[in-house]
């Protein structure tokens, strides 16, 4: 018999590392999924449109941060909260790790992270991306790469966390509902196509959007790429994604603890 | 140390559904144990307790040394699981769903591998070692999940219904394995619903049946306790009922119940009685449809225990 006592740390690199593993082979469909609609968008309103004449230049500056914060949100909700609806459901494969030596709030623990690598990962590829398909862009700076890097990875657990708690709490048969009902409504007014501030023209919708975690992401894009140009306040920002973080790691958390034990 | 210690266990399922019913178990280092009941006795809810996958609701469950509820890790670590359907990892292929699994539980990676290409030689799945797991037969995933559980070296092996579903053949070859696991003293529990696995394997039997522990011995010992008589049973062409008060009087018959248009006959006499019990049916207007004698079994005992049959 192998030692008998395993610390949690090492469970959790070796969950981690199952699925470092698995989402490499996957990485091609991976990006397709997650980087092809910002990337289309790129195209066509950072690209074609303003070529056209029918959107001014600068329209880029908005649509950069935006689309960045929309494939990193996208991926980090995806990859945490489709594999556990499946691996909660007719496979119940994620037994095999929820029989690991450890605390099982620990394999939720390790999704997150996971998924947060994977929204990284999806911004890494769409921001190069934009920037050649788009061209110079007014007031893109990369001085502020603290701040960018902090954005990335909180909006990244931030957008985890809520991943793990759909993907725990809403029942299988309903997922397909939770990308048209939540996501769309979320990604329309989630600040990713216009600037927060611009919504001063719509007061109520200017402050009921303030529910939307993903304002909150692309608002903080803008802060770390184009500083330049209005942004709400950094401050703000943060702590909402933080809030958002721990709100949904919780709520999360309690829903997989529902699901994993009967 | 036993292996394995339950006091008073109990499982409600919301709203109010009793699984698990005040068990007491106690099974012993090195034994093979077995859990016979019919589906839905509570077989597969006990099994989930004992390896910390279902919440208790009252009661003590120890398991390898460590309390289920307090310290699930510790039991985690020194149990191995195969579970009623087979669940690999479809991530992965056949060789890696072990060695991940291994790492799961701190087993160095050059051991892991080792221990996994013996695994798979030991389980007959050398040629599958990179295949990955959908293509498999259901029998060799049933085989890879045992290998699984093994990798990590578990002092009780727990598998529940580890049979269901295989062929023939397949299942005496998985009989062959668990006889020679349990021959180098490795603890294992399992649950069946087929009295002759549980008859032929285990070194002893708990019958359960909603929830509550029925009979506890060895097989030879329970055939024993089987009531010493033949059981007759005459499936009627209507309500059996009427027949029995007359079936309890024939001479050579130890009890008697009606169960619909069945009526069973404990009887000491063997096949003799059967002549009366016919003309008993016929003077109350029924008909035989079907008769059918069981000698004294494990089955038979079941059916005396529950009034009702294993499968």
């Amino acid at each position: 018999m192998t030692g008998d006592h395993v610390p949690p740390s090492r469970v959790f690199g070796a969950i981690l590392m199952r699925d470092i593993t698995v989402a490499r082979r996957e990485l091609p469909f991976f990006l397709l999924r997650t980087t092809l609609q910002p990337l289309l968008f790129v195209l066509i309103f950072g690209f074609v449109l303003p070529k056209m004449g029918m959107i001014p230049r600068q329209y880029t500056a908005t649509v950069l941060p935006g689309v960045l914060a929309l494939s990193l949100t996208l991926s980090a909700v995806q990859s945490v909260c489709l594999p556990m609806v499946q691996d909660f459901g007719v496979t119940n494969e994620i037994e095999d790790r929820l029989l690991a030596p450890a605390p099982i709030e620990l394999v939720a623990v390790e999704k997150v992270v996971a998924g947060t690598l994977q929204g990284v990962i999806a911004a890494l590829v769409v921001l190069p991306l934009a920037r050649v398909i788009m061209g110079p862009i007014p007031g893109l700076s990369f001085g502020n790469a603290g701040l960018l890097a902090v954005v990335t990875i909180l909006s990244g657990a931030a957008f985890a966390a809520i991943g793990l708690f759909l993907g725990t709490a809403i029942p299988p048969q309903h997922i397909g509902l939770m990308f048209s009902a939540i996501l769309g409504p979320m990604i329309m007014f989630g600040c990713t196509y216009y600037p927060w501030a611009g919504l001063q023209v719509v007061p109520a919708m200017k402050y009921l959007v303030l529910i939307n975690p993903l304002v909150y992401v692309s608002e903080g894009m803008r802060a770390a790429l184009t500083p330049s140009m209005p942004h709400m306040n950094t401050w703000v920002m943060l702590a909402a994604l933080v809030a958002t973080t721990v709100l949904f790691l919780v709520l999360g958390l309690r829903a997989f603890d529902k699901r994993a034990m009967k | 140390m036993p292996a394995i210690e339950t006091h008073s266990l109990r499982k409600v399922y919301v709203p109010n559904v009793v699984a698990v019913d005040a068990l007491d178990l106690t099974v012993e280092e090195g034994e093979l144990f077995g859990m016979l009941g019919p589906n839905g006795a509570g077989k597969t809810t006990t099994i989930g307790i004992l390896t910390t996958r279902v919440r208790v609701s009252g009661g003590e469950a120890i398991v390898a040394g460590a309390n289920v509820v307090t310290e699930a890790p510790a039991v985690r670590r020194r149990i191995g699981v195969v579970p009623q359907r087979p669940n690999p990892d479809r991530g992965l292929n056949t060789i890696e769903n072990l060695v991940f699994h291994a790492s799961y539980f701190g087993v160095p990676h050059g051991v892991a591998v080792k221990r996994a290409n013996e695994l798979l030689d030991r389980l007959g799945l050398a040629d599958k070692r990179d295949a990955k797991v959908g293509e498999l037969s259901g029998g060799q995933q049933q085989r890879l999940m045992i290998a699984r559980a093994l990798t990590h070296d578990p002092r009780i092996l727990f598998l529940d219904e580890p049979t269901v579903g295989l062929d023939p053949q397949a299942r005496l070859g998985l009989w062959e394995i668990l006889r020679e696991l349990h021959g180098q003293g490795r603890t294992i529990v399992m649950t069946t619903h087929y009295m002759e696995e549980a008859d032929q394997l285990c070194d002893r039997l708990a019958i359960i049946d909603h929830g509550k522990l029925l009979a506890l011995d060895t097989p030879s010992r329970l055939k024993a306790q089987a009531p010493g008589d033949t059981l007759v049973e005459v499936t009627f062409d209507g309500e059996a009922g009427p027949v029995v008060d007359a079936a309890r009087a024939l001479d050579g018959v130890s009890n008697a119940e009606g169960r619909g248009p069945l009526l069973r006959v404990f009887s000491r006499r063997g096949g003799q009685i059967i002549p009366a019990l016919i003309d008993a049916g016929e003077a109350r207007g029924l008909t035989v449809r079907d008769i059918h004698l069981s000698r004294p079994s494990l089955e038979t005992l079941f059916i005396s225990l529950t009034g009702r049959k294993l499968a």
